[in-house]
C-alpha cells in the first residue's frame, strides 16, 4: 500500500466535506448495529438452542399444559437420552415492568440438559436441596442488585397458593451463566417440587414443556414423531420439534422484527448510498486535472482507478467501522434499559462482520462510477482543461 | 545517436465535421544530450508535438520513436509504464498536487518503482537538494512560490532518473528573475546530469539557453542555428 | 430587502437544476427520515387505537382476584357468576370463556395465538359495535362460530363457510363480524356452552363483561368484591383495562420511532450541510458578485437557507407521501403482551403525525442550511470575487 499516504491526504482535501460524509456514514451504521442487535435479540432463542435438544410442548396451544406424568412416558421412547420439564409462571416481581421469565424446574436435571449454563455446584446442590431456594442469571441477579441468600417475592398470576396467598417467595441460592456470553438470557429458576406442592390442589402436576435429549442428533426427526405418536390419542396430545424450531415459532408470533428493521436499514443505506456517491462524484470531479498529472509520471489507468475506488472503500469502511464501534458502545450503556424486554442485547459477531462487509461493499459501488471515470480519463484532454 | 525519432508524423484533430491539421507530416531527430527550443505561435501545435514525444497522446499517421521504443500502437498501459521510466514532464502552471507535501510530490513517481519507503525518501531529498529546495521539503505547494512550485515539479520530474525532460512554457508563468535560475537549472540537468530536454517556450532569452531551436510554424518544422 | 432577498432565492432556484445531484441528497434523506418516522408512529397509533376502541367507559370486565390482568389466566365459578350478575349498578352481565388456539398465521404459516371466545347472547347486547357482515351468526348449541374480519384475513382457514379444526373438534365458520376496527375482530366467537364442553372447561369461565348503569359504579362493586370474604374477584373499567394493555407495546414502538428518526436525522443534517456548503461555495462568485453590486449579507444568509428549507419541505412531503401510500390502512398482526395473543391492527397515518414528519424536515432543512449560510454572508467579497 505504498499510495495509501496519497490516498489519506485526498481524503482530507476537503476537510468539512469528508468528515460531514463520514458522520452520515456513522450514523447509518450506528443504526444498523443497533437495529440488527434488536432483531437478533428477537431470534436470539433460536441461537441459543442446542441441536440435540427436542421441546414437547401441548399441541393445540402453548397456555395449555401437560400432565407431568407424561414425562415417564417421554423417557421411555425410543432414541430418548434424558427429559425434563419447565413451566411457564408468568408473575410480577415488584412491577410489572420488571419483566424476565420464571420458571419452576428440576433443578439436578435441568442444569444437566442446558449443560451450557455453569453453576457452583455447591449453589447447584443447595438449590436441590432447600425447597424454596432459586437461582438466577448473573445479569438478572446483578440488574436488580440480588445477594446470594436474598429472598425474593414474585406476585403470582397464573398460578396461586392453595393457602389462597399469591405471594410466593424464594430464596436466591446461586446465579448461573452461558457458557457463550453472546447467548446470555436473564431467567428466574426455582424448585418444581416446592411450586407443585404450593400450587392451588386442582392444578397441580400441570407443567408446560418437556425438553428432551436425543442419544443421537441425526436421529431428531424421528425420535419427534415418535413422541407425538405416542399421546395422539390421549387427552393432551403433543407437538415436539427441535428447540430451535419452537423458539422460531415463539418469535413469529411477535411479527417480523426482521423485516421491520430490515426495511428501515433499506432505507437508511439508499439514503446513504446517494449521499456518499454525490461526495464522491464531487470530489473526482475537481480532482480531474491531479488525475492526469498522475498519468503523465506514468501511473496506468486502472492504478488510479483503483487510488479512487480505494479512497471510497477507506471513507466508508472507516465510518462503518466508527458506527457499528458506537452501536457497541450504545448497547453497553442502554442495555440495562432494554434488556427488561428484550433479554440481553449484544453487538454480536455475525453483525459485526456484516456491517464492516456492507461498508466495503457500500464503498465500492460508491466509488465504483468515479473509479471508471478516472480510468478512461484522457491526459491530454484533462491537461487542456 | 538519435534518441527521438520522428518519420511523416500528422496529428489531426476532428471537431465535428472539422478537421484541424495541427501538425502535417513532420521529420524530426533529436540527439540524446541535446537541449532543444520550441518556438512557435500560439495554436500552432508545440503542445501536441510535446504531448507525441512525450507519450501521452498518439498521432494520426506517421512513426513515433523515443529511448529505443516505437510508440505508435502501444496501449496506454505499456505507454504509462515506459513515460514512467523514460520521461520527465514540466508544465507552466507546475502541476502539483496541493494536498501533498514538496517531498511527497516529488516521491509520486517512484511509487512506481520498487524502492521501500526509506529509499523514496532518500531519492525525493536527493532530488529536492538538486533543485536546491531541501529545506523546504515539508511543505505544500501552496506554501511555495512560483518558482520555488516549478522547482519542486522539476525535482519530480527528475526523481526517477528518466533519460528525457519535456518542459511545455516551463517559466511562462514566472517572472524574468526567477525564470533565469529555473533555466539555469534546466541546462545544468543537461550538461551536468546529460538529461535530453525538449523546452517549448515563447520567449528567445529562454531559447537562449538551449542548443538549439526550432520554429513550428503552420505544421511545418523550420530549423535554425542556435 | 425582501425585495433582495426574493430576487437571490430566484436566482438560487434557477440554478437549482444544475445542482441536482448534490440537492436531491437533502431531499432523499430527509425524506427517509420522515417516511420511517410516520411509518412507526403510524404503527404505534393503530394498535393503540384498535385498543382503545374496544374498550368503553361504562363497560367493565371482571377477573380472578389478585394481580391477574389477562383473561387467558382467569377463572370464575358459578358461584361466584350468579353474585356479580345480581348486583346493583349492573344493567346486563356476559359470562365469557376465553382462551386461545394455534392456527397458521396466512403469511407466515407459523402458528400464532388466536383468541376464542365462548359468549352468551348478552355478549352482543353489551357489545353493539360487533355486527355480522357476511354469513349469520352462530347458533346456540352448535359446534359454530363466528370470525373477526381482522381474524378472517390474518388467519388460515377462517374463511366463510370453511370448517377449522380447534383443539380435537370441528367448528364450521359460518359469519364473519366487525366490531369499528377493535381488538375483538382479531377473535373468534362462539356459543358459551359448547365452548366450555369443547374445550373441558365445564362450568368454569374466565372473564365477565359487565354494562353499567354509569362508569363509576366501577368503584362500588370493586368494594363490595373486597367486603365479601367469599368472593376473589377484581373489576375494572374496560377502557382501562385495553389501555393498560396497549401502553407498554405502545410506548415501546412510540420511543423506538422516535429513537431511530433521531439517529437518521443526525445523518441527514450531516447531508443536507454537505450539500448546503458545496451549494454556497460553486456559488462563491455569484454571490460575491451580488454582494458588490450591494445586496445586503442578510438577503444572502436568507437565500441559502430558503433553497436548504425548500429541499427539506420537498423532502418531508415526499416521505410523508411515501409513508401514506405505503403504510396508511396496513395491516399487521402482533402478540399483544397483554393478553398473550394475536391481535391485528392497521397503521394510522394520521394528519398530526403528518405533521410531525413535516416539522422535523423544516427543523432539519433549517439546521442544514444555517451554517453554510453564514459562511457565505462573511465571504471577504474581494477574495471571494477571485474564486479562490
Ligand atoms: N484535443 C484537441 N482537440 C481539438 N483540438 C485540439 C486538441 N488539442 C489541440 N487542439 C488544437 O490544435 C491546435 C494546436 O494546439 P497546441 O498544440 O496546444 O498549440 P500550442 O501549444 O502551440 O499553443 C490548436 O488550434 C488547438 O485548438
Ligand atoms: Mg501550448
Amino acid at each position: 500500500m505504498k499510495s495509501f499516504p496519497l490516498i489519506w491526504s485526498n481524503l482530507f482535501r476537503r476537510r468539512v466535506r469528508t468528515f460531514l460524509t463520514l458522520f452520515s456514514i456513522v450514523a447509518a451504521f450506528l443504526l444498523f448495529g443497533l437495529l440488527r442487535s434488536i432483531a437478533g435479540a428477537f431470534e436470539m432463542g433460536v441461537n441459543v438452542a442446542g441441536v440435540d435438544r427436542l421441546m414437547v410442548s401441548p399441541k393445540y396451544s402453548m397456555v395449555d399444559g401437560l400432565p407431568i406424568s407424561h414425562l415417564a412416558q417421554i423417557e421411555a421412547v425410543e432414541g430418548v437420552d434424558t427429559a425434563t420439564h419447565m413451566t411457564w409462571f408468568g408473575g410480577t416481581y415488584q412491577n410489572p415492568i420488571n419483566f424476565f421469565p420464571k420458571f419452576p424446574v428440576q433443578p439436578r436435571f435441568y442444569f444437566d440438559m442446558y449443560s451450557e449454563y455453569i453453576i457452583d455446584p455447591l449453589q447447584l446442590d443447595e438449590f436441590e436441596r432447600i425447597r424454596t431456594a432459586a437461582v438466577a442469571s448473573a445479569e438478572l441477579a446483578e440488574e436488580f442488585g440480588w445477594q446470594i441468600g436474598d429472598r425474593i417475592p414474585i406476585e403470582g398470576d397464573i398460578w396461586l397458593r392453595g393457602d389462597g396467598s399469591n405471594l410466593w417467595e424464594f430464596e436466591l441460592v446461586g446465579t448461573y451463566r452461558v457458557g457463550d456470553e453472546d447467548t446470555d438470557f436473564p431467567s428466574f429458576l426455582f424448585n418444581y417440587e416446592y411450586f407443585d406442592e404450593a400450587r392451588v390442589p386442582e392444578t397441580q402436576g400441570i407443567v408446560s414443556n418437556f425438553m428432551v435429549r436425543v442419544s443421537d442428533p441425526d436421529q431428531a426427526a424421528e425420535v419427534s414423531a415418535r413422541i407425538d405418536a405416542q399421546f395422539e390419542n390421549s387427552i393432551n396430545p403433543t407437538r415436539t420439534a427441535t428447540e430451535e424450531e419452537a423458539n422460531r415459532q415463539f418469535a413469529a408470533q411477535v411479527g417480523d422484527i426482521g423485516l421491520i428493521m430490515n426495511s428501515i436499514l433499506s432505507a437508511v443505506f439508499f439514503t446513504i448510498l446517494l449521499l456518499t456517491a454525490n461526495t464522491m462524484t464531487q470530489a473526482l470531479r475537481e480532482r480531474i486535472p491531479e488525475l492526469a498529472v498522475l498519468k503523465t509520471l506514468g501511473f496506468t489507468d486502472r492504478r488510479v482507478a483503483f487510488l479512487v475506488l480505494l479512497e471510497s472503500v477507506l471513507l466508508c469502511g472507516i465510518g462503518g467501522a466508527i458506527g457499528i464501534a458506537l452501536s457497541g458502545i450504545a448497547l453497553q450503556a442502554l442495555g440495562p434499559e432494554l434488556e427488561g424486554f428484550l433479554g440481553q442485547i449484544e453487538i454480536s459477531a455475525a453483525t459485526t462482520l456484516s456491517g464492516v462487509g456492507i461498508a466495503l461493499l457500500l464503498g465500492v459501488i460508491v466509488g465504483l462510477n468515479p473509479a471508471l471515470s478516472a480510468r478512461r480519463l484522457q491526459v491530454v484532454e484533462a491537461l487542456r482543461k | 545517436m538519435s534518441i527521438v525519432e520522428l518519420q511523416q508524423v500528422s496529428r489531426h484533430f476532428t471537431k465535428g465535421k472539422q478537421t484541424v491539421e495541427v501538425l502535417d507530416n513532420i521529420d524530426l531527430t533529436i540527439e540524446e544530450g541535446d537541449f532543444l527550443a520550441l518556438m512557435g505561435p500560439s495554436g500552432s501545435g508545440k503542445t501536441t508535438l510535446l504531448n507525441l514525444i512525450g507519450g501521452l497522446d498518439q498521432p494520426t499517421a506517421g512513426s513515433i520513436e523515443v529511448a529505443g521504443q516505437q510508440l505508435v500502437g502501444l496501449s496506454s498501459r505499456k505507454l504509462a509504464q515506459w513515460r514512467a521510466r523514460n520521461i520527465g514532464f514540466i508544465f507552466q502552471f507546475y502541476n502539483l498536487l496541493p494536498i501533498l507535501s514538496a517531498r511527497r510530490n516529488v516521491e509520486l513517481p517512484l511509487l512506481l518503482t520498487r524502492l521501500g519507503g526509506g529509499q523514496r525518501k532518500r531519492n525525493a531529498d536527493v532530488a529536492l537538494t538538486i533543485v536546491g529546495l531541501a529545506d523546504r521539503a515539508r511543505h505544500k505547494p501552496g506554501e511555495l512560490s512560483g518558482g520555488q512550485q516549478q522547482r519542486v515539479a522539476i525535482a519530480r520530474a527528475i526523481v526517477a532518473d528518466p533519460r528525457i525532460l519535456v518542459c511545455d512554457e516551463p517559466t511562462g508563468d514566472l517572472d524574468r528573475e526567477t525564470a533565469d535560475e529555473i533555466l539555469d537549472l534546466l541546462e545544468l540537468l543537461n550538461r551536468k546530469h546529460g538529461k535530453t530536454i525538449i523546452m517549448v517556450t515563447h520567449d528567445p532569452k529562454a531559447a537562449s539557453h538551449a542548443r538549439h531551436t526550432l520554429y513550428l510554424d503552420k505544421g511545418n518544422l523550420v530549423r535554425e542555428a542556435a | 430587502m425582501w425585495a433582495q432577498i426574493f430576487q437571490i432565492s430566484l436566482l438560487n432556484l434557477r440554478n437549482l437544476p444544475q445542482r441536482l445531484g448534490s440537492s436531491s441528497v437533502i431531499v432523499v434523506g430527509i425524506g427517509g427520515v420522515v417516511a420511517v418516522l410516520v411509518a412507526i408512529l403510524a404503527m404505534a397509533a393503530g394498535f393503540s387505537a384498535t385498543l382503545n376502541r374496544s374498550g368503553a367507559p361504562d363497560r367493565a370486565i371482571v377477573l380472578r382476584g389478585g394481580s391477574s390482568s389477562a383473561e387467558l389466566s382467569s377463572t370464575i365459578d358459578n358461584r361466584q357468576r350468579q353474585f356479580v350478575s345480581t348486583l346493583d349498578g349492573v344493567r346486563l352481565s356476559s359470562s365469557e370463556l376465553y382462551t386461545v388456539a394455534d392456527i397458521p398465521k396466512r403469511a407466515t404459516l407459523l402458528p400464532s395465538n388466536v383468541v376464542i371466545r365462548g359468549v352468551e347472547q348478552s355478549a352482543f347486547e353489551i357489545r353493539p359495535e360487533v355486527r355480522i357482515i357476511e354469513g349469520r351468526n352462530f347458533t346456540p348449541g352448535r359446534s359454530e362460530l363466528i370470525a373477526g374480519r381482522a381474524a378472517s384475513e390474518q388467519f388460515l382457514g377462517i374463511d366463510l363457510g370453511a370448517t377449522v379444526e380447534l383443539r380435537q373438534s370441528e367448528w364450521t365458520v359460518v359469519g364473519i363480524f366487525e366490531a369499528e376496527g377493535s381488538a375483538y375482530e382479531s377473535e373468534l366467537w362462539t356459543d358459551l356452552a359448547i365452548a366450555q364442553s369443547a374445550f373441558r372447561r365445564f362450568s368454569l369461565i374466565s372473564s365477565m363483561r359487565l354494562q353499567l348503569e354509569q362508569p363509576a359504579a366501577v368503584d362500588s362493586l370493586q368494594a363490595e368484591f373486597d367486603n365479601n370474604p367469599s368472593i376473589d374477584l377484581s373489576v375494572t373499567s374496560e377502557e382501562e383495562f385495553f389501555r393498560g394493555q396497549s401502553e407498554f407495546l405502545t410506548t415501546l414502538i412510540t420511543g423506538f420511532g422516535y429513537g431511530v428518526a433521531l439517529i437518521m436525522a443526525v445523518g441527514a443534517m450531516f447531508a443536507a450541510l454537505n450539500t448546503m456548503y458545496a451549494a454556497v461555495s460553486t456559488r462563491t462568485v455569484e454571490i460575491a458578485t451580488l454582494r458588490a453590486l450591494g445586496f445586503g449579507a442578510t438577503p444572502v444568509v436568507f437565500s441559502v437557507i430558503a433553497e436548504s428549507v425548500a429541499l427539506a419541505l420537498i423532502g418531508g412531503l415526499l416521505g410523508a407521501a411515501v409513508a401514506w401510500f405505503g403504510f396508511n390502512g396496513y395491516t399487521v398482526s402482533t402478540l399483544n403482551q397483554g393478553s398473550f395473543s394475536q391481535v391485528a391492527f392497521d397503521f394510522a397515518v394520521s394528519p398530526d403525525i403528518l405533521v410531525t414528519g413535516i416539522v422535523w424536515a423544516l427543523a432539519l432543512g433549517m439546521a442544514g442550511g444555517l451554517f453554510p449560510a453564514l459562511q457565505a454572508a462573511r465571504m471577504p467579497i474581494t477574495r471571494a470575487l477571485r474564486g479562490d
